[in-house]
């Protein structure tokens, strides 16, 4: 039975596994700016020897069509290389098109858009490979009961029998893969502004989610039973409600996690995919998109100083705390940008925090002027990133990169805190919790526990913000406005940047 | 392949992935989002075997559409990735402020 399996030849496992290591090495080479670029490239490499591989052990195939005798509903329908070839240009030409016209600030909703599409196409290999089981050779031709578009249900009692094993792996691949398209088509609206940030909280969730989960594990190992199309498609269905489920009730704020953890999903539905189709560079990547993910999830919670569970649970920032109509009454100072262009140029240093607002508003063009208006001025110009600014890891220092500030000048939370002490000014542009000093303080703050950035030790803090009124996405009031050392710059965090631009003259 | 070795080159790959993915430095966090994100779109080796197979129309179409989101994916992630590398760039000369 199991010589129905495709015995594929030395030379193609080698070309895999190499596929694979080139993967690895794309990734090493993150481990810095300068050797990025050519572990890109190695990545790039890596694709086309496995498309190269496959491409050539299929196509001979079309060439001389195969007709199984036994199997009496085939068709000898195939694919011409130039209908692939057509798929890949077509693909290929969004794809590009897209990378090159996509603005910076976007790039969290691009990220979720791919996410998704990675997840779809898992559930289409999977649902191909239950309908064709023995070109992916997970079957023994024999007497089951299948379907295919042209017989209904049922009807067809000689299909191949799908090896059980194949059944499981090719259950959770397309679970994994609808999970991840829903969870990143709700991701996307949201990040898109299409739907909104805030939670969707409904009635009795944490037992529909639940009970969802386990009716796709119960359906799987039935479906080691009965691989009847219902409870594929059932399977593929749940799957694509318990991602919608899971993605609507988490709000704004939470996006990095999300986003990590969906692009952790993607991998591991190519994993399973991977197993089904016995393809080791399949496995090798889903193995490391999939830590991957996991790793990012955890460092965006516990930059938050949350559990993966409570995000996952959502609801995180629905309830808008008691007290913040007493709080807005507060006096706080203001200033101009003349006060503000001012202070700066009589700094030895100035840190800059930027946060989601910078994003929002396209600031980072106009942050990048100021700095350099700065250090013609002799002021020493640093950033200062926590690792949840923004909507996405990394998000941040994307954006200060494509304003072309030096990534020498960017530092890490960790790596920065400690010099807010000796540093003259710091500059809150468009970032709010990641600088409350209630986090380190008030136990009843729910965002009590959470690294922040001290910038309230600088001896001047310049809050950007666009007005007194709003708060931020965890819904708490933030102490530093009403600091005797701060000065708030209430506008626009572009048009105040650009003003502070022409005050330094 | 059997399930075994399918099964270790997975659990040794995790491993990889773990200390691999540890030593990406923070401010490359979003592009190790578009690189992953492209190369998880390897899935298309299933799409490929599924567009050239005979049998089953109805797979062969789904192979299809799988060939094609798999290649919006490989190409758009790594030509975005690209892009997004090419901008972190370096102080031109340590300690000049007087020059932007």
């Amino acid at each position: 039975m199991a010589e129905a399996a495709v015995a594929q030849p030395a030379w193609v496992l080698l070309a895999y596994l190499i596929a694979g290591v080139c993967f690895i090495l794309a990734l090493r080479g993150l481990s810095g700016p300068e050797s990025s670029r050519r572990g890109n490239l190695t990545g790039m490499l890596g694709m086309a020897i496995a498309v190269g591989t496959t491409l050539i052990t299929h196509i001979p195939q079309l060439a001389v069509p195969i007709i199984i005798e036994d199997v009496g509903s085939y068709s000898t329908d195939f694919s011409t290389v130039l209908e692939i070839l057509a798929a890949i240009v077509i693909g290929g030409g969004i794809g590009l098109v897209t990378a090159r016209r996509i603005q910076m600030t976007a790039m969290p909703q691009l990220v979720a858009a791919f996410h998704s599409l990675v997840g779809m196409a898992a559930v289409l290999v999977g649902a191909a490979a239950y309908l064709n089981p023995l070109a992916f050779g997970i079957a023994a031709a024999g007497i089951g009961k299948g379907w295919t578009l042209y017989a209904p249900l049922s009807t067809v009692s000689n299909f191949p029998v799908i090896f059980p094993q194949s059944r499981i792996e090719m259950g959770l691949g397309v679970a994994i893969g609808a999970i991840t398209f829903s969870g990143s088509v709700i991701a996307f609206l949201k990040l898109n502004g299409n739907m909104s940030g805030k939670p969707i909280l409904l009635p009795l969730r944490h037992v529909i989610n639940l009970g969802t989960l386990i009716a796709i594990l119960g359906l799987i190992a039935y479906f080691t039973q009965d691989q009847s199309a219902w409870v594929f498609f059932t399977v593929v269905g749940l799957s694509f409600a318990i991602g919608f489920l899971l993605i609507i009730p988490i709000g704004g704020a939470d996006m990095p996690v999300v986003i990590s953890m969906l692009n952790s999903y993607s991998g591991w539905a190519a994993a399973a995919m991977g197993f089904t189709l016995h393809n080791s560079a399949m496995i090798i990547t889903g193995a490391l998109v999939g830590s991957s993910g996991a790793i990012l999830s955890y460092i965006m919670c516990r930059a938050m100083n949350r559990s993966f569970i409570s995000v996952i649970a959502g609801g995180f920032g629905a309830v808008s705390s008691g007290g913040d109509a007493a709080a807005i009454d507060r006096p706080y100072k203001r200033g101009s940008a003349e006060d503000a262009a001012f202070l700066m140029k009589q700094a030895d240093q100035v840190i800059i925090v930027p946060g989601y607002g910078m994003a929002v508003s396209q600031a980072q063009h106009a942050l990048k002027e100021m700095a350099d208006r700065l250090k013609a001025e002799g002021v020493r110009v640093k950033y200062a990133i926590h690792p949840v600014a923004g909507r996405m890891p990394g998000h941040m220092n994307v954006l200060l990169a494509e304003a072309n500030v030096p990534y020498d000048e960017v530092f890490e939370l960790e790596d920065i805190n400690s010099e807010f002490a000796q540093t003259d000014v710091a500059f809150v542009i468009g970032a709010n919790d990641v600088t409350n000093p209630a986090a380190k303080t008030d136990k009843s703050s729910p965002i009590y526990g959470m690294p922040v950035l001290d910038v309230e030790k600088a001896r001047t803090v310049l809050f950007v913000k666009r007005s007194m009124g709003g708060v931020g996405y965890a819904g708490v009031d933030n102490e530093l406005f009403y600091r005797d050392n701060t000065m708030m710059l209430l506008a626009d965090a572009k048009k105040m940047t650009e003003e502070i631009v022409k005050a330094l003259g | 392949m059997d399930f075994i070795s399918i099964l270790s080159i997975f659990v040794l790959a995790c491993f990889v992935g773990y200390y691999v993915v540890w030593s990406v430095t923070p401010a490359l966090h979003t592009p190790l989002m578009s690189v992953t994100n492209a190369i998880s779109s390897v899935i298309v080796v299933g799409a490929l075997i599924a567009a050239a197979a005979a049998g089953s129309p109805s797979s062969k179409w789904l192979g299809l559409a799988a060939v094609t989101l798999a290649s919006v994916n490989i190409f758009g992630g790594f030509a975005v990735t690209q892009r997004m590398l090419s901008m972190y760039k370096k102080r031109e000369r340590q300690g000049d402020k007087t020059h932007g």
